[in-house]
């Protein structure tokens, strides 16, 4: 199948290098301490964290830092075919060991020792690098709740399809079948945190996706602290002198 | 951006952006470009010395924000105030707290700390002022103090070494609180002030604005003479669960609690910084407009507390100048 047509656009209508049209919103759970959602395009995802607070099972108290625990989940109405997923299968249990082992690596949870800090995020529309952005609410939702953090945690992922990189696959390109990178990075510290990929591709082009994918993690940095900030100004002025 | 989770209408829409606007420019003057996000470089200057202080975190000699918020500068100390984050104690702060656990000589209570804070039996005084005595029995009738899911006024005492909380309710004016409502805001809405119990007296009722976030709204309670050492026979009052009349409260009353909350919900909802001033303000306003309980949560009254308060501000800002 051609995945991108001879003029130089996908099927989506995106150039190879173009990214989906992103969109942030804080404070969207009222209960929560923080919260947010994040869409990519058609990918939806809501996020929502508790904490710190008091630890609910003693035995999982860690006396020098903070516990940091994530679940994923997926809305059943999120994907095309309305399926019954059992809760916690192999897929969702997954990425919520890469999620938390993600946000973990730059929350200073030495700070908030003999407490836990919850991450809740949900897809409520699937449609393609979920797991990107699901880090990205994440952050989001981290840095609303005050959780002191070394810096913002940003993913992207980036393809190779038709011999081309691709910037930020959908659903249809991401079960193509091809290689698909997700990267996530801290932008400031100019480090990689995360960083997965389920086939093969020689290390040239490796390193090409992989530029690509960092270019869109900052690309999506820039756009997540103008949100932040502008956040954080308007409580400000609303909560006057 | 944060908005309110409410349907407004194309009028009230515009109305509350041009209210919001005029807080923006009213406040914009002062500090522009104190605002920081994680991760964002502080400016400082080198040459001086300086202390960095809380929500920063040095970075390869830069001074870097760790949390979204305020830079404030004190002297040397740089640190960035967090806006929305759990409660951070500070030693005589009041709060308001819910017991989660009894357990021995003490009570654990939620107070949107990162820990539960401990409020041990020999921190309360006896009903009648007096220091408590270490008995067994005192130990076992600790239930008919304070309950599980009982709302609790108290004091911070201090930090064990271990970061751990200590509460004390030394005097009457702290307890247990009945017959009311407990509302929980952002803990920075509160501002710390001389006065944290105010006796509304026009409606009959106490306003407990806790440092950590969460207000009592309840019947006005006469606070008993707490000098009064009756020798007599407090041994035997003590343990006694004190005898409170189980009246039911008036309508009127009920109505009066109700009104104050909604006045604080709105607040809270549109993120004013809350004081005894103010809520009474939007409640005189409630009644003026001769607007119903159940409807302050409406998005009309929204946009006028809006309106009202844009217009507070600008006048307050003219008074100075």
């Amino acid at each position: 199948m051609e995945y991108v047509s001879p003029e130089g656009l996908r099927l989506d209508g995106r150039r190879p290098m173009e990214m989906r049209q992103l969109r942030a919103e804080i404070g969207t759970v009222a209960k929560a301490n923080g919260s947010a959602v994040f869409e990519m395009g058609n990918t939806k995802v809501i996020a929502a964290v508790y904490g710190p607070r008091e630890v609910q099972n003693r035995s999982q108290q860690i006396n020098d830092q903070a516990l940091v625990r994530c679940e994923y989940s997926m809305a059943n109405f999120s994907t095309g075919d309305r399926m019954r997923k059992p809760k916690g299968d192999r897929r969702s249990t997954e990425i919520s060991l890469v999620i938390r082992q993600t946000m973990e690596a730059c929350i200073l949870t030495h700070l908030m020792p003999r407490s836990q800090i919850d991450i809740f995020v949900q897809v409520l529309q699937a449609d393609g690098g979920t797991r990107s952005a699901c880090i990205n609410a994440a952050t989001l939702a981290l840095a609303d709740a005050g959780i002191p953090m070394r810096d913002i945690v940003t993913s992207c992922s980036a393809g190779y399809l038709n011999s081309t990189p691709l910037l930020d696959l959908n659903y249809i390109e991401d079960s193509a079948g091809g290689p698909d990178v997700t990267v996530g990075i801290l932008p400031k510290l100019d480090k990689v945190t995360l960083l997965q990929m389920d086939a093969k591709l020689p290390v040239d082009i490796f390193e090409n996706v992989m530029g690509l994918a960092i270019e869109g993690c900052k690309a999506i940095a820039n756009y997540i602290r103008e949100v932040l900030l502008e956040n954080t100004k308007q409580l400000e002025y609303r909560r006057g002198l | 951006m944060r908005g309110l989770q409410l349907p407004l209408s194309q009028t009230q829409r515009i109305r509350l952006q041009r209210a919001l606007e005029k807080l923006q420019s009213l406040s914009c003057k002062a500090n522009s470009d104190a605002s920081v996000t994680v991760a964002d470089t502080i400016p400082v200057n080198y040459e001086d010395a300086f202390l960095k202080g809380h929500g920063t975190t040095d970075l390869n000699g830069d001074l870097v924000a760790t949390v979204c918020g305020v830079v404030e500068r004190i002297n040397k100390l740089v640190y960035v105030r967090a806006l929305r984050a759990r409660y951070k104690p500070e030693v005589g702060d009041i709060v308001v707290g819910r017991v989660v656990e009894v357990s021995q000589k003490r009570w654990r209570l939620e107070i949107n700390f990162s820990l539960d804070a401990i409020l041990m039996l020999s921190s309360m005084n006896m009903p009648d002022g007096i220091q408590r005595r270490r008995t067994a029995l005192d130990e076992l009738n600790m239930r008919g103090i304070f309950e599980e899911n009982d709302v609790v006024c108290a004091e911070v005492r201090n930090f064990q070494h271990d970061g751990s909380l200590q509460l004390q309710a030394r005097s009457q004016k702290y307890g247990k609180l009945e017959k009311g409502q407990l509302l929980i805001v952002d803990p920075y809405l509160v501002k710390k002030s001389k006065q944290h119990f105010h006796h509304l007296e026009q409606f009959g009722i106490d306003l407990i604005l806790g440092r950590n976030g969460f207000i009592w709204v309840g019947e006005h309670v006469e606070a008993r003479d707490s000098m009064v050492v009756d020798q007599a026979n407090s041994s035997e009052q003590s343990m006694v669960p004190e005898e409170k009349s189980q009246t039911h409260t008036p309508l009127e009353m009920r109505q009066n609690i109700c009104r104050i909350s909604n006045a604080v919900r709105v607040l809270s909802a549109l993120g004013f910084s809350i004081d005894s001033d103010l809520i009474l303000e939007t409640v005189e306003l409630s009644s003026t407009v001769k607007i119903d309980i159940h409807d302050m949560l409406g998005s009309e009254f929204h946009v006028l507390v809006a309106e009202r308060e844009a217009e507070r501000r600008s006048l307050m800002g003219k008074r100075k100048r």
